[in-house]
């Protein structure tokens, strides 16, 4: 174990490479390019932090690790921070894409460096901060203040429609969070506390869970996204730079999947077991339709975009198919999902950064000229597809099986997913990177630079590790699942009891 | 006789005599003074304000003055603190502007100690007769105050229209005033009390007509709905060092004697005032967010801005419970601070043709004067309420109070609204930020305009995690003091 606060470090090492730019005066090149470094060095120091947290993190129980608690708001709220077996591969997640991110903007991003970067290191404080909070107030905090940088990200150094885009992701965030909002502030009430591991025990009644779940559930939907309140991310996604689609896809999503495992089952174990038709309605439509969308796209982020939402329609029903299968499932899908989509938005910036446009139809036959990138391509797009042997594959599988297991028609329909996900990738595949080259300006596209290539070897390392060995991922998880669905049995159970007599 | 001269126990008002005799004599000052008394006026204002801040702080825990017409308690202390500070920041803020405009007038600290001082007794008052003379003295003040500028047709519009509907609304309060007297036989708050609880009936029908006409008058002067009208064109006409005077130091004193009087005399009767203040506090939350939506001038949309806050303060009198004052004494301190800074940023802008009023000529102020743009985004953000910035605790400490007071719904409209809010907030975050530079903008004088902007964006940012605390606890001890 670590002796010293390691989380509160590492919320403040992003914070203080933040205030490091803060100090750094004018706008000439070598300021640019101090903050490129400053921004640079303080991800990859909250990197290297994340793996000592990984490497001494012990995955044989189910207790919350590395706790630290500090006394806030009297003695009902604290800033309570702690890791298990479920947040842990998140936070690796975050820590993994920020100097990802900060690289690939290094040479895109001109106008206004010193903004751009502060605004990512603060973001990525706040990612971090959902994802160890053991507070709900704590939570809350972090949750929502994520909205303000993403927010500016995407209204500043977004495409055209860059403002619509922001203020949508904004609006709708904010008031699918005000709802869960109330419901916290009822738990407060009804508990007297905000504490998350205490609230896991607390036990509410049948009656009032329904309401706070669905307090929750509107929160973590918007953010999900689930059908229908995803028309959000479309537009998000294309409007963001390249890197902030990154963060958007790789981390933002995963937040309302981990909301899920955090509160809605082990705090309402009745109402997410009452829900459950509900939620697997919603992510049956989302898998099937927006597949459907997803192959009638022409713009390749949007594409990319709407496969996010399908995606994102198997980790809730792996959650919701309520077994350890489903569960972990879900977990190595979002992870999975972080990585391969954060790569596929990458490998469209590439391109765009080239030809500055994202029109599927105006690429073709870059394989001839562009052989690096047709590989990286095509390894992320079979991720996405969820070849073998990648790490799309575990979580996909996993997540049918627990569907399976659960409902049989539910793992049927979600199965056609899997085909549909083969069809509109494959189709942006063959349309970008297959054919002949004729297009004049397409001719004299250089490959791959050093830099995207540092980018893009250890995302294709990590894809490819996840899925040949995935017990080094889902070792970490499996207690954590195990007492969570323990937990979740025994509340039904005695629900059912009081039922009884 | 001899009793009476004890019952005056006039150390208990030392603040306010220090204020008084103070102000008299800053007028005698500033009569008598040459061209450049003015400076000295407002320097020597600063220091009144400071010296009546410590007395505040210093004074007794708990007393009356004046045979109960006058409390003391540590509610009081809070919220004269707060006016205090609103008012000394005001005097701070206005030192440029006036001198630009050519108002550079000694008379105007005067004023403000004036109408600070009526603030205090009407914080302090302990029956409907010292709240009545309190508010008068204030509202004459305000009245002068607003029409400050008096060459331009704005600001007298602005004054004129302020007296005229500011005498309409004293005229209603001393109606209601000579009611609940007719019906009770007291004007003392703790006596009004007693004859309530006394009584198995509740309150009679005519001690419910003096209620709503009571309230009404109140209503108007923290300018919440239905009676907000005037506060708009009163905003855009006043001096803009006048009108952040008041959206804050009036705002927060008449919000205290609202607490006060409602919590203290009509507490037996809760049930019958209780749907009014959530009707006004409704009204008022729905109709800051949307009226705001469509205002082009930033003084315009800082008064439906302060209508929509004094709805969300008003959830807290709403519960009426001790956590309820708490939540609005919680609210009204981080208001306090946010309004502060959003008018000192406000101050700060000037372009070629005077002060900058319309929005759209923020346009890229994040490029042209980027620290100025980073105070008043994180002022907006903290008025919209979004987390990580001081705005959120107040909110927070408000919807626990509605929640705790079985007032659920109260909680999820005051939520909702806050997401339109949260619009207009974000459109100037969006006109700063995202459009391009039009207009260029002067440099910025006046030092201490800027030390208010960077204090108070600090108080506003992150940094509040650690000031909340003692914040919420001060006010706790203040609201037990108010309310057991």
């Amino acid at each position: 174990m670590v002796d010293w606060p390691i989380l509160s470090v590492m919320l403040l090492v992003p914070v203080i490479g933040a205030l490091i730019m803060l100090m750094v005066r004018g706008d000439d090149d070598l300021a640019k390019r101090n903050i490129r470094y400053v921004a640079l060095w303080s991800t990859l120091v909250t990197f290297v932090l994340s793996l000592v947290l990984w490497a001494n993190f012990d995955p044989s129980t189910p207790d919350f690790q590395f706790v630290e608690k500090y006394p806030w708001l009297g003695d009902a709220i604290s800033f309570h921070l702690g890791v298990d077996g479920i947040s842990i591969l998140f936070i690796v997640l975050t820590a993994f894409l920020m100097p990802i991110c900060v690289l690939a903007s290094w040479e895109t991003i001109q106008t206004r460096v010193k903004e751009y970067m502060i605004a990512f290191l603060v973001l990525e404080t706040l990612m971090i901060g959902v994802f160890v909070a053991l507070d709900l107030f704590t939570f809350y905090i972090f949750f929502e203040g994520g909205l303000i940088p993403m927010f500016l990200i995407i209204g500043v150094w977004g495409g055209v429609r860059r403002i619509y885009a922001s203020f949508k992701f904004f609006l709708y965030t904010l008031l699918g969070s005000v709802f869960m909002l109330v419901a916290v502030l009822y738990m407060f009430f009804e508990a007297g506390t905000t504490d998350i591991p205490v609230l896991m025990a607390y036990g509410f009644a049948p009656e009032i869970q329904t309401w706070l779940w669905l307090g929750f559930f509107a929160s973590f939907a918007v953010k999900m996204p689930m059908w229908p309140v995803h028309t959000w991310l479309p537009d998000a996604h294309v409007e963001a730079p390249t890197a902030g689609s990154v963060i958007l896809a790789g981390v933002l999503l995963k937040m309302g999947g981990y909301g899920f495992l955090r509160f809605s089952l082990p705090m309402f174990p009745d109402a997410s077991h009452d829900f459950t038709w509900l939620v697997f309605a919603l992510s049956l439509v989302a898998v099937v339709y927006t597949s459907l969308v997803a192959l009638a796209q022409e713009d390749m982020k949007k594409l990319i975009a709407y496969s996010s939402v399908a995606h994102m329609g198997f980790v809730t029903i792996g959650i919701f198919a309520l077994n350890t299968q489903g569960i972990e499932g879900a977990i190595f899908q979002m992870l999975s999902h972080g990585i391969v989509s954060g790569a596929l938005f990458l490998c469209v910036g590439v391109v765009y950064d080239r030809l500055h446009t994202r029109e599927i139809g105006r690429y073709g036959g870059l394989v001839n000229n562009m052989p690096k990138y047709a590989v990286v391509f095509l390894i992320f797009s079979l991720a996405s597809v969820g070849l073998p042997g990648t790490s799309g594959f575990v979580g996909e599988f996993l997540a049918l099986v627990g569907a399976y297991k659960a409902n049989t028609w539910v793992a049927f329909i979600a199965a056609t997913g899997v085909i549909l996900g083969a069809a509109y990738m494959l189709y942006l595949y063959r349309r970008v990177v297959f054919g002949e080259l004729v297009k004049e300006d397409l001719i004299r596209l250089p490959d791959l630079n050093l830099r995207e290539v540092a980018i893009f070897v250890p995302l294709v390392i990590v894809v490819l590790w996840m899925g040949v060995y995935p017990a080094a991922f889902l070792d970490v998880i499996h207690v954590s699942v195990e007492n969570l669905l323990n937990q979740y049995g025994a509340a039904l159970a005695a629900t059912a009891e009081g039922m009884a007599r | 006789m001899n009793e009476v001269m004890t019952n005056l126990n006039l150390a208990a008002a030392i603040p306010e005599l220090i204020m008084a005799i103070g102000g008299m004599l800053l007028l005698m000052v500033g009569v008598f003074g040459d061209e450049k008394v003015t400076g000295r006026v407002t320097l020597l204002t600063a220091f009144l304000l400071v010296v009546t801040l410590i007395a505040t702080l210093a004074g007794p825990g708990k007393a009356t003055a004046f045979n109960g017409m006058f409390l003391v308690d540590s509610y009081g202390r809070f919220m004269k603190s707060l006016v205090l500070i609103g008012s000394l920041s005001a005097v701070a803020m206005s030192g440029p502007y006036m001198k630009r405009e050519g108002l550079e007038r000694f008379e105007y600290p005067v004023l403000i100690v004036f109408a600070a001082l009526g603030m205090m007794m009407m914080i302090s008052a302990g029956s409907l007769l010292s709240l009545y003379v309190g508010l008068e003295l204030q509202s004459l003040s305000l009245y002068v105050l607003a029409a400050f500028a008096r060459d331009q047709e704005r600001s007298t519009e602005a004054g004129l229209k302020y007296f005229v509907l500011g005498a309409l609304s004293s005229g209603m309060l001393l109606y209601g005033i000579s009611l609940i007297y007719g019906f009770t036989g007291t004007v003392e708050f703790s006596g009004i009390a007693d004859i309530l609880g006394a009584s198995e009936a509740g309150a009679s029908l005519g001690l419910l007509v003096g209620i709503v006409f009571l309230v009404a008058g109140l209503a108007f002067k923290v300018s919440a709905v239905p009676f907000h009208m005037w506060t708009p064109d009163v905003y855009e006409g006043a001096p803009t060092p006048v009108t952040a005077f008041f959206a804050i130091a009036p705002k927060i004193a008449a919000m205290a004697l609202f607490l006060r009087v409602i919590l203290t005399a009509f507490n037996g009767v809760a049930d019958d005032w209780q749907q009014l203040i959530i009707f006004i506090s409704v009204g008022s939350m729905i109709l800051g967010a949307f009226a705001a939506l469509v205002q082009s001038n930033i003084k315009r949309l800082m008064a439906y801005s302060s209508i929509g806050h004094v709805g969300y303060a008003l959830i807290g009198l709403a519960a009426g419970t001790q956590a309820g004052v708490q939540a609005v004494l919680v609210y009204m301190a981080i208001y306090l601070t946010m309004t502060v800074g959003a008018f000192a940023a406000i101050l700060r802008m000037r372009g070629p043709d005077g002060m900058v009023e319309d929005i759209d000529d923020l346009a890229g102020l994040a490029r042209t004067r980027p620290m100025l743009a980073l105070a008043l985004g994180i002022f907006m953000f903290s008025l919209a309420g979004i987390p990580l910035l001081a705005g959120f605790f107040g909110k927070w400490y408000i919807f626990v109070a509605a929640v705790k007071a079985d007032l659920v719904p109260l909680a999820i409209i005051g939520l909702v609204t806050s997401v339109v809010g949260a619009v207009y907030y974000l459109r100037i975050v969006k006109v700063m930020y995202f459009d391009e530079p039009v207009a260029s903008f002067e440099k910025p004088e006046g030092r201490l305009l800027s030390v208010v902007m960077t204090v108070t964006a600090a108080l506003n940012s992150p940094l509040s995690f650690v000031l909340i605390y003692p914040l919420a606890a001060a006010a706790g001890i203040a609201a037990a003091s108010l309310v057991s």
